[in-house]
């Protein structure tokens, strides 16, 4: 204002927009031909994120054949053929599948047994508030310490066997999934927690008929979390130890085989452990989130 | 206009004879009595209305006014029964309310009142069920009937993410009534919505009350809306709430917005609310 005044322009020269006259018109019929234009079949491919996705490992597995026929030495690096062709062997002979097995076996005793645990610490940690320090110290003090550190420890409480890795396991998973459960309870916005009280709900039936469902997204982050953390201290703890009685995992295949100086199939059991985390992380947990969260519009 | 069948005791006699016959007369359906609210804020505790009392009369569209921090909000949440009282009490049918229920149903302003993870019908039937008065299908039933009330029954199987602002305020307004609750509570339902849908809500709220005559305490911060919407005005002053006054406006609706009447109904509630009467020797707790 000050501005206009200052200049003190000549009203003539001022811009105006002209008066224009005003209509009514009955609206215009909605036009039949859609424009769809149809993608070609190389875009459409390409939009396929399994496609892409496989595109990325065979360019590597043949980088991977080229750098070995170069390389040339099979103790060292054996080549993508070779490792497929002791992978399928040892299939068929049964040796891979029993030894997948019993990790797997372990593993799930020890994310079940982490699970329950994980949700029954942070229920006592979103209804009381010492609950509440106790998980956040707990965390603090174990989450940063490496689950395989414990593993002498269990070994002497537990001995050489499952009850050791199962331990292990559990430190591994609860810790991780209980910050994130934590997290995702405390993110339930007020408005759905006042809306459930509204409902007449307390106790349990509040907490699985609401809080859950409204923190999965961070409960399935955390699931996922401990999972990696999980399948990860296991194989590590199996290459340690891991036999018993003549019985082992995937993690005491490979260090078998290190042994015997069969590079082969330390890289077939590599890629057994590489299928499993690929096989867990794309179909299980890519299944869950889209069935769950994604259909709800909770996540992308 | 319309057969009123909730007018105010005292007021609606001179004013117009309309309706002045009925048992609502016999005692009024929810009652604040001298009412004092406080809540924690870090470090201090903040009186958010001090000793507000009203009464909500059956089939009553009873509006709470006020600028912010006039504790209007906080007021509805106590009778909902998420806030207990400091002092005074809040009765519903005579009986004090202790801790939210079904038979006070809150409609709020946010979207996410919706639990994202059920479909348009089950948002609507789940209370009903849970509130342990009816099967899984009469709970549909009624689900159904109540969206078809609101027009959403083409979206009774959508997700709420896939809705607009709009129609996810229908859907907890659905909700509310399939509830069948005492008094429905709506804490500024429309403050989100834009001005077209807003007033196409209010529309659509009248229409439902015309059918279901159900009981409302409404906040707002409009005075238009609180014109439109209520038959009876609680206008509260801020810091902290207390009451001002308590009028009539049963006579307007959605077509009297222009006029000369209406202008002047909105200036005297302008001016009640914003006039200053006490000097600054005023205590704020």
């Amino acid at each position: 204002m000050t501005d206009l005044s200052s200049v003190q322009v000549a009203p003539a020269a001022r811009p105006s927009p002209p008066v224009r006259p005003e209509y009514e018109r009955p609206l215009e019929p909605l036009a039949a031909d859609s424009v769809d234009t149809v993608l070609s079949l190389h875009q459409r491919l390409w939009q396929r994120a399994w496609l892409r996705k496989s595109v990325i490992l065979v360019a590597l597995a043949l980088l991977w054949q080229v750098v070995a026929t170069v390389q040339g030495n099979d103790l060292l690096l054996p080549s993508f053929t070779q490792t497929i062709r002791a992978f399928v062997e040892d299939i068929a002979s049964g040796v891979l599948p029993v030894r997948a097995m019993y990790s797997l076996d372990v593993l799930f005793k020890g994310y079940v047994t982490g699970v329950v645990l994980a949700f029954l610490l942070t229920t006592l940690a979103v209804s009381t508030q010492i609950g509440r320090d106790f998980l956040s110290t707990l965390t603090s003090m174990l989450n940063p310490l490496p689950p395989i550190a414990l593993l002498p420890l269990a070994l002497l409480w537990f001995g050489l066997g499952q009850g050791s890795l199962v331990f292990v396991l559990i430190h591994s998973v609860l810790w991780p999934l209980s910050l994130n459960m934590y997290t995702g309870f405390t993110s339930v916005p007020e408005t759905l927690r006042m809306t459930g009280r509204n409902y007449g709900l307390r106790g349990l039936r509040y907490v699985f008929l609401i809080l859950v469902p409204a923190a999965l997204p961070s409960i399935i982050a955390g699931l996922k979390i401990g999972w990696a953390f999980a399948w990860r201290t296991l194989i590590a703890a199996e290459l340690v130890f891991g036999a018993s009685s003549g019985r082992g995992g995937l993690g005491w295949y490979i260090f078998q085989n290190r042994n015997e100086l069969y590079t082969d199939r330390v890289f077939a059991g590599l890629i057994t452990v590489i299928l499993f985390g690929l096989l867990v992380e794309n179909v299980v947990f890519r299944q869950l989130e889209r069935r769950t969260v994604a259909k709800w519009g909770m996540t992308r | 206009m319309d057969g009123l069948s909730a007018f105010a005791p005292q007021a609606g006699a001179d004013e117009k004879n309309e309706t002045v016959g009925g048992a609502a007369l016999s005692a009024p359906l929810l009652s604040v009595e001298n009412v004092t609210l406080e809540y924690r804020a870090p470090g201090r505790v903040v009186r958010a209305t001090q000793n507000v009392s009203f009464d909500v009369w059956e089939a009553d569209r009873f509006v709470l006014l006020g600028a912010s921090g006039c504790g209007k909000s906080t007021l509805l949440k106590a009778v909902g029964g998420f806030i207990a009282p400091r002092e005074g009490q809040i009765l519903l049918d005579g009986h004090p309310v202790h801790g939210p229920g079904p038979d006070r149903v809150v409609v709020f302003q946010e979207f996410d009142q919706l639990p994202p993870w059920k479909t348009v019908r089950e948002n609507v039937a789940f209370p009903v069920r849970v509130s342990g008065r009816m099967s899984r299908k009469q709970a549909a039933e009624r689900a159904d009937y109540y969206l078809e009330k609101v027009g959403l029954s083409r979206f009774a199987d959508a997700y709420p993410n896939t809705l607009s602002g709009g129609m996810k305020q229908r859907v907890a307004i659905a909700r509310a009534l399939a509830m069948e609750p005492r008094v429905l509570l709506m804490d500024e339902p429309f403050a989100a919505l834009d001005a077209l849908t807003r007033r196409k809500m209010q529309e659509e709220l009248l229409h439902l009350w015309e059918e279901v005559r159900f009981t409302l305490l409404f906040v707002t911060h409009s005075i238009e809306e609180a014109l439109v919407v209520g038959n009876r005005i609680a206008l509260l002053s801020p810091h902290p709430g207390r009451m001002r006054a308590e009028i009539n406006s049963h006579e307007w609706d959605l077509n009297s917005g222009g006029s000369p009447e209406f202008q002047a109904a909105t200036n005297r509630i302008h001016g009640l609310l914003f006039e200053q009467p006490e000097t600054a020797g005023d205590i704020r707790a």
